[in-house]
């Protein structure tokens, strides 16, 4: 290995050298451009939410607004129906917060089940619960509606909620596979000096599982404040309509005049979602690359 | 667990080894029922969750599909195959569905996949810059599933959008891609692809996990770098891609919040997706037992197709303990 590379002459790899760059430069051309072409639509959507009215139609393609129109965020936030933006935010943030507490909460309990007890039966659960991955909703919407409309939780959040305290098989399997990462030799330990297992769970796993809790947070997060259909079927009073359902009506292309505003509201929902994108990435870039979740 | 040999008398611990192993030998039966006690209050939450919300409504589902289940009207009758019946021979629109929804799933799937390994590869290196890039191409995806994403989309491609407004300016005709139902089905596509951020990152995971010292000895042998892909990289990731081709099928045959925001469907029901239409049926329409039926259809079609895709995966997905 050593001879057949000390071999080549000094242009030879200077030869290289000059390929290495060359191909550098392309590399960071090419990816780069694609890059930028990926995130076009965002900045299109955002400089768009800065423009004058009239200039959001006519330069379309331009992502610089002749200037900065920060009245279309003031003016979007007044909502519509005599119902502003805070409204909106107010019910989403306290859907996102509580189905988060609750999911990851649960998810934590579960998942440290089947990680480490022993129990009879726990392989055909196990099973089951990852079968219930395929599960599509469509085949629980309706009889779960029926239900909770006879229980009279239309237009509250509880049919949001409380199926939440189940769980996700996601945030289970995700947080099983870092418990078994977890030396065993500290229950073992905890187990000897009296503990029992929910001894062990609260003090020698959970302290140790707040990676994968800080991605199971953040990807419940995403869902939720993305959530869509649930909002759609189970809150119709405006009072309670969370900023996707807000959004959808307020952009409804019959009837908007002020697309600035529109453009303006869409952002700023984009916002939180940013914000944990940038200070959380590596949990978020770790927990897809381990587990498979859909971001 | 502990070792027999451990309790030869070598070390100190000796005094307290047998001890312990006797009490454990004592305490087994009763542990292990305390064991099943603690493990079950354990998975409560998400036995009690699947029971309640998952079980249940499953079977309740099976038995709206064969009647006329309708949230407004006082009576329920059993209807016996009538809705199948009607789904699958008098509903044109069912049809279409049907008919959008595999189109879709199989023109967007492959190619976000082929998207995702092409990107993941390029960024499977050690150039500066590359975690940049990985988050700008991450980014459509974490923002993907939301409404204002599908809004943004709608006006994108709209008559003043700006895929117009760049085609005016290249000398092309403007296009009215919601008017037109190739068109239309193709925009729902492009935002699928453009997402394609998570298989990715589970690409890049796979493709460390491939030792450098296998495309070295490769080159060595004086491979092509299409030669290293075709012969190390793809073998040694069709686990990955036969998890992500299960994953992404699944999760393309219940889109919803695209379809519904960005085309509703229209027109001529080219985008009408059998999650939108199924919503139709039973939300709007309350015909509640005709949108079970449809509904226990998808899980069936859902349940098939990946039956068949573990069957068909022995013949070419490649574990590594094969060789072993």
């Amino acid at each position: 290995m050593q001879n057949v590379q000390a071999l080549p002459a000094k242009n030879v790899q200077q030869d290289k050298r000059k390929k290495q760059i060359r191909d550098g430069l392309i590399y960071h051309l090419l990816v780069g451009l694609v890059g930028l072409l990926m995130l076009y639509p965002i900045l299109w959507l955002v400089s768009s939410s800065l423009k004058p009215a009239d200039e959001i139609w006519t330069s379309v393609y331009s992502l610089v607004p002749s200037t900065f129109r920060f009245e279309n965020y003031v003016n979007g936030w007044r909502g519509f129906g005599g119902i502003s933006f805070l409204t909106f935010y107010k019910n989403s943030f306290f859907y996102t917060t509580v189905a988060t507490i609750f999911t990851v909460t649960s998810s934590l309990v579960v998942a440290y089940g089947f990680a480490r007890i022993k129990f009879r039966g726990k392989k055909i659960w196990f099973t089951v619960m990852l079968l219930t991955l395929m599960l599509p909703d469509q085949v629980l919407i309706i009889p779960q509606y029926i239900v909770f409309s006879q229980l009279d939780w239309i237009n509250t959040f509880l049919p949001l909620l409380i199926p939440r305290l189940g769980g996700s098989v996601f945030f289970i399997f995700m947080i099983i596979q870092f418990i078994r990462g977890i030396p065993i030799d500290l229950d073992e330990a905890a187990m000897i000096d009296g503990a029992n297992q929910f001894g062990v769970f609260y003090s020698v796993i959970l302290p140790q599982l707040k990676p994968a809790f800080i991605t199971a947070a953040i990807f419940s997060f995403y869902w939720t404040w993305d959530d869509f259909f649930g909002p759609l079927i189970y809150l119709t009073d405006p009072n309670l309509y969370t900023v996707s359902i807000a959004l959808r009506n307020f952009s409804d292309s019959t009837s908007v005049t002020d697309w600035g505003a529109v453009f303006a509201m869409l952002t700023l929902s984009l916002v939180p979602v940013f914000l944990l994108f940038i200070f959380f990435q590596r949990y978020l870039v770790e927990g897809i690359a381990t587990t498979g979740l859909k971001g | 667990m502990s070792k027999p040999a451990a309790a030869l008398p070598v070390s100190g611990t000796v005094q307290q080894e047998p001890v312990q192993a006797r009490a454990r030998v004592k305490t087994r039966n009763k542990d292990f029922k305390q064991s099943d006690l603690a493990g079950y209050l354990f998975i409560s939450p998400w036995l009690i969750g699947f029971l309640l919300f998952g079980l249940i409504p499953l079977l309740m589902s099976l038995w709206l599909a064969f009647t006329d289940y309708d949230i407004l009207s006082p009576t329920t009758n059993f209807v016996g195959l009538d809705n199948f019946e009607r789904m699958f021979f008098q509903d044109a629109r069912y049809g279409r569905s049907v008919a959008a929804t595999f189109r879709y799933v199989f023109a967007s799937v492959p190619l976000r996949l082929a998207f995702a390994l092409g990107v993941a590869i390029l960024l499977n290196t050690k150039r500066r810059g590359v975690y940049w890039y990985r988050a700008a191409y991450y980014v459509p995806s974490i923002i993907g599933g939301s409404v204002a994403v599908a809004v943004m989309w709608r006006q994108i491609f709209g008559r003043e959008g700006v895929v117009n407004a760049v085609a005016q300016m290249l000398g092309m005709d403007p296009v009215n891609w919601f008017g037109n139902p190739d068109t239309a089905l193709w925009t729902l596509i492009l935002l699928a692809v453009w997402q394609f951020g998570s298989p990715m990152l589970i690409f890049l995971a796979g493709l460390r996990q491939i030792p450098a010292e296998m495309y070295e000895s490769a080159s060595i042998d004086g491979a092509t770098a299409w030669n290293k892909f075709l012969s190390i990289t793809l073998p040694l990731l069709t686990p990955i891609i036969f998890f992500n081709l299960i994953m992404q099928t699944i999760g393309s045959f219940k889109v919803f919040t695209q379809a519904f925001i960005v085309t509703g469907g229209a027109p001529l029901d080219s985008t009408l997706f059998y999650s939108l239409y199924l919503y139709n049926r039973g939300f709007a329409n309350f015909q509640m037992g005709y949108a079970a039926a449809m509904a226990w259809v998808m899980l069936l079609v859902i349940a098939v197709l990946t039956a068949v895709s573990f069957k068909l995966s022995s013949y070419w997905v490649f574990y590594e303990t094969d060789v072993r």
